[in-house]
This record gives structure tokens, sequence and C-alpha cells, in this order.
């Protein structure tokens, strides 16, 4: 049997029978540590995901091993490969489908810059239409690299507030996208 | 090899339609030659319809773009005959101001698809084709990127500027 490993507790008050903390801390490590991915996976980098999702990288481990294939339920928009310019109005709705709190990681070269793909059909990144949290570089990027961006998409959702979308920050970040 | 030989094949187009059969060639042993958008309708229908012939195949149907020719603008038809194995490749050059042929949709429902694909990349407009409009690109795409004189990258490609290679 391996050994159970548990979250640490947040910073808080502890006592005989009680402990108190902050709502934002509480439901920040819950959210990370049960974020929903919707997988966007357009071609190979959607290969290594599934490596990365599948028994020896097993991305279970970190709470994200419930794929959600509709956007309403997911929490983490996970675009992997190539995004022509006609894909491009489809993720960008996928992306206005999803509810907040939502965080998007943006996996190989392809869909951070375009990659090798320097040409009048193919979206030059995908921040060119929706907001990017986390990128990862590679072509394709290894297993382990996916799972190091997860668990930096894992440390954004910790630190945040409760409600980013109520901050101006993150509002105006949506209007320059159009979006709201 | 096909049961007909390019040389016969050449000779039955060439009683047909004479003169108007042009640039006759034979790279890799595939006879090709150029006609006019006058009769290129005729031709097709010829090659497919004659009974010992019978190119009932379109193979391909596509563009090119020569821009330093009179006429820039190329439509090659593939087309191959099933029943004798033999292929063969027609020629069309079209002017860059006046890019219409018409459409070889009344002879293979196929070409339907293949024709707005050429009209995407090339601009060619098949006269009378059931519904030309963009079949690969975006819809609100106003170049015809396979044009010579379209740029094959895309302008907001930013981490390749010479700033960051001290060019």
């Amino acid at each position: 049997m391996s050994e159970i490993q548990l979250v640490d507790a947040p910073a808080g008050i502890e006592g005989a029978g009680f402990f108190a903390t902050t709502a934002d801390k509480v439901l920040g490590i819950a959210r990370a540590n049960s974020l929903w991915p919707l997988p966007f996976a357009t071609s190979c980098c959607g290969i290594e995901f599934m490596a990365t999702a599948a028994s020896h990288y097993d991305i279970a481990r970190f709470g994200a091993e419930r794929m959600s294939f509709s956007p309403r339920q997911a929490d983490l928009l996970m675009v992997m490969g190539t995004i022509s310019k006609k894909m491009g109005p489809v993720l960008r709705q996928v992306y206005l489908q999803m509810a907040e709190p939502r965080w998007v990681l943006s996996m190989g070269a392809c869909a951070c810059s375009g990659g090798i793909f320097d040409t009048y059909s193919v979206l030059q990144g995908i921040d060119e239409i929706i907001p990017v949290d986390v990128y990862i570089p590679g072509c394709p990027p290894r297993p382990e690299a996916v799972l190091d961006g997860f668990m930096l998409i894992q440390e954004l959702v910790k630190s945040e507030t409760l409600r980013r979308r109520n901050e101006p920050k993150y509002q105006k970040l949506l209007a320059s996208y159009g979006i709201q | 090899m096909g049961k007909i030989s390019n040389e016969d094949l050449l000779a039955k187009i060439s009683a047909k339609f004479a003169d108007k059969v042009t640039s006759v060639s034979e790279p890799f042993g595939l006879l090709t030659f150029e006609t006019d958008r006058e009769q290129i309708i005729e031709v097709l229908d010829f090659l497919k319809n004659d009974a010992a012939l019978q190119f009932v195949y379109l193979t391909d149907l596509t563009g090119i773009h020569y821009p330093g020719q009179a006429k820039p603008i190329g439509v090659i038809y593939h087309l191959h005959s099933l029943v004798n194995n033999v292929r063969v490749r027609i020629k069309v050059f079209l002017a860059d101001d006046d890019v219409h042929i018409p459409t070889a949709t009344g002879l293979w429902h196929g070409a339907n698809w293949m024709e707005r694909e050429t009209y995407d990349f090339f601009g060619v407009i098949f006269d009378r084709h059931p519904d030309l409009r963009r079949i690969l690109n975006v819809d609100d795409m106003t170049a015809f990127p396979m044009r010579k004189e379209f740029p094959l990258e895309d302008p907001n490609r930013v981490d390749k500027k010479d700033y960051f290679f001290g060019r």
C-alpha cells in the first residue's frame, strides 16, 4: 500500500477543537485539487496528453481524472495542438461557454505561437482570441512538462481570490478580447 | 501499360479537335496537352463519353499560377480511364483579369468541391457552378492564398521579427 498524501492545511488559527481560516484559501485548495479539464486536442500534443492521462503519468493524481467534454462543466481549457483560423471561432465559443472560474492552458509550440505553421491559414497563438494562463513550450512537450504546467495552474487557482471575475484587472483583460 | 497507347489517344483527340489541342507533351508517359476554355467542356465530354476511351473518372481538378506568363492562371484536369488504364492531363490557361471557365459539374458531380477549392485558392471563377463559395479557408478571407503575390506567412507572427535576432 502506498502512503496516502493529504494536502497541507492552509494558514489559520488553530485551537482545541476548532480551526479558522479564510474561505478564499479553503475553496482555492478545493478547486486546485479537483480541476476538471476540457481537452481541446487537435494534433500530436493531444497524443502526449493521452499519455499524461494514462496510468504511467496519471493526471488523476492531481484530481484531474474527470475529463469534461462539456464546456459548461469544465474548469480548465487545455488547448493542445495547431489551431487553424477556421477553428478559431470554435475554440472561442468553447471558451465563452465555460462558466467562471475558468482557466486556460496552452500546450505546445502551435497553440502558444503557431509553431512551425507560420502560414496564412493558422492562428499564430491562441492568445490572439482567448486569454491564456499558462503556456507549455515544446513540440510536443513531454508529459512531465504537461504535469508541470498543470501544477502551475493549480498554484494560480490556490493563490487567486475567490471571485476573480469581479476584479477590475480580470475584467479589463476579458474586455481586451471583446468578451462581456 | 494501358490498352490504348498515347499516340492512338492523341490521334483520336486531334481528329476531333484538330488545332484546338496544343503544347502536347508526355512527361513520365502521361499524355499532357493544353486547350482553351471555349471547348474544354467539349473535350472533357468527348473523353468521358466516347465508347472506346471512357475517361469516366475525374482524378483531380486544380489550379496553378505562373506570374510571368501572358495567361498566368492555369486550371488542370486529370482524367483516368478505368477501363483502359490510361490517364491524361489537360491544362487551360486564363488571363489574369478574366479568370472565367465553364464548370465541369455537369459531367462529374465530384468536380463540385474541387472547383470550390480551386476558386478558394486561385480565384478561378467557374461559370454556372451550383454553389461557388470558399470551402477550406475562412469565409471572410479576401485573398486567394495560392497566388504568388500573396505572402505565405502570417503578418501577425511576432517571434520571428528581426530584432529578436539582433538584425
